[in-house]
């Protein structure tokens, strides 16, 4: 299931520390009321008229794309959609009225009636914002040749909330920091993104906490500065965070190399061998072990990419797994199962 | 510092107690806090609250309650109270309607007022094409003072031909 998604199985620049980079622009078609005072015809009328835009406009497209009105998708597919970091709650929460577009990689989603009527998602592994900005630049020209966007002179692009408006845009890169977090330069370095107009959030947005030692680190302003400038931003501040992480691992490795091991092996061990396991729990022990890996520590696992147990051991993902309903206990079991079986030795 | 009830979490909340002259201090966290007695504070923070709050704290027109229920978005129906809870605009429309309110606000939260950055072709071009009117007719009304009706003919009908491709 998650064979296809290209950020969770492709390793990408700099995947050591960067999972993902995802540019997400926002788009209102004009004429018509937000989705927040939208009525369900006329949601209906949006999705049809984003559909036809992608189908119609590029014959390379027409078979890429797929749509998925969130109505006739089970609870569970939305959640597991979401765990994949492919659709936002907010459009699950709307999802009477919503929809997305999703290509063969699951590089591209469009997400249709969420807050705005189009919100133009692309995500990829590793450190590669200018690459994920000129596939959405793309998919917004292509949507464009048919669809009139509410843009304003002054304002730019106008959205449903004043945190949007202008560009649109929201960059962000999704960063592992286990070494600044064990040396405890973390908080510096979350104030100092802070400073300069970045938004640091756990890894499932507004809210959620920094599981996993896993941070998203995002532009906080739409409006004044062109998507090359946010982007930019946001590319410098990532590869100095990048080379910090690299010199509190090396710090790590010279001071307290067998505290390290011990750490990480002790973790590996768990992992390895445990029969209930929460979310949390795990979560916190995968992290110790992808550092385990990316220093060379731990050798000759079986899955080489954590992405992806990283993302199966999810709630909703489980349950897909097992093709059933489980509650909390039994998902803990299955956890750990499906953990030991991908961290088996090879 | 820890939390001196769970050792778990950050303390957060720093109590004074003062009881019968004497002074007791607490350090807590968020959780444990909510759970003493007699303490009670607002946990409700919402990023809603927080962006259309700030536009009761806009100094330069202050709110007037007929303001607050009168102004309303003819377009959508969105009223100003209204978009003060959600904190979301319900159209396009909503951005002229509230306009002497909005303009402060985006300033406030983006920092600036003015769009830099990808225009979109077809929008764009009615943008490029209505300034290009707009600096005609200065020309014309120009020409037409200087008596210069031959020249005035002409920038007349460039004027006219520019609008019938906006009515497009």
């Amino acid at each position: 299931m998650t064979a296809m998604t290209k950020w969770i199985n492709e390793v990408g620049p700099q995947n050591d520390i960067i999972i993902s980079s995802r540019i997400r622009l926002a788009r209102n078609i004009r004429d018509y009321p937000f989705p927040i005072a939208l009525i369900k015809s006329k949601s209906k009328e949006i999705i049809k008229e984003v559909s036809d835009s992608v189908i119609s406009g590029c014959e390379i497209l027409k078979n890429e794309f797929l749509l998925q009105e969130m109505e006739f998708l089970n609870p569970l597919d939305r959640q597991v959609l979401m765990e994949k970091h492919l659709i936002s709650p907010n459009l699950i929460s709307n999802a009477d009225k919503a929809a997305v577009m999703m290509n063969g990689d699951e590089s591209i989603s469009i997400m249709i009636n969420e807050e705005d009527h189009i919100r133009i998602q692309c995500l990829l592994p590793g450190l590669q914002l200018d690459e994920a900005w000129s596939m959405a630049d793309k998919v917004d020209d292509l949507l464009e040749e048919r669809i009139s966007y509410a843009f304003d002179e002054q304002l730019g692009y106008l959205t449903s909330c004043l945190t949007n408006v202008g560009t649109g845009i929201r960059a962000s890169v999704m960063v592992h920091l286990p070494a600044l977090t064990m040396t405890g330069y973390i908080n510096r370095i979350l104030q100092a993104a802070n400073q300069i107009g970045l938004a640091v959030r756990g890894i499932y947005g507004e809210g959620t906490e920094f599981a996993g030692n896993v941070f998203q680190i995002s532009n906080q302003l739409t409006l004044g500065r062109s998507e090359l400038d946010i982007i930019g931003n946001l590319k410098d501040v990532s590869r100095q965070i990048i080379q910090k992480e690299r010199d509190a691992r090396a710090t790590l490795i010279e001071n307290s190399k067998l505290q390290l091991e011990d750490k990480v092996c002790r973790s590996y061990g768990i992992l390895a061998n445990a029969r209930i396991l929460t979310s949390q729990e795990a979560m916190k022990l995968l992290s110790d072990v992808r550092l385990g890996i990316d220093m060379g520590i731990i050798n000759g696992i079986k899955c080489k990419n954590l992405n992806q147990i990283m993302i199966m051991t999810q709630p909703a993902f489980l349950q897909k797994l097992a093709n059933k309903a489980l509650s909390t206990n039994e998902r803990d079991t299955r956890r750990a199962s499906l953990v030991r079986e991908k961290l088996g030795s090879e | 510092m820890l939390c001196e009830n769970c050792n778990k979490k950050p303390a957060t909340v720093h109590l004074t107690k003062i009881l019968n002259e004497k002074k007791a201090e607490h350090h807590l966290c968020e959780q444990c806090a909510t759970q003493q007695e007699g303490v009670y504070f607002d946990t409700s923070y919402s990023i809603n609250n927080f962006l259309t709050g700030l536009l009761d704290s806009i100094q330069d027109s202050p709110i007037k309650i007929d303001y607050i229920q009168t102004t309303k978005c003819d377009k959508c129906g969105m009223n100003y109270g209204k978009f003060k809870q959600l904190a979301r605009l319900g159209c396009s429309q909503c951005y002229n309607a509230f306009q002497e309110k909005l303009g402060p606000l985006v300033k406030r939260i983006q920092g600036n007022e003015i769009h830099v950055g990808k225009i979109p072709r077809k929008a764009g071009g009615a943008i490029l094409t209505k300034k290009e009117i707009k600096s005609l007719k200065v020309r014309l009304d120009e020409a037409i003072r200087k008596e210069d009706f031959e020249h005035a003919v002409l920038l007349r009908d460039e004027i006219r031909e520019l609008e019938s491709k906006l009515g497009d």
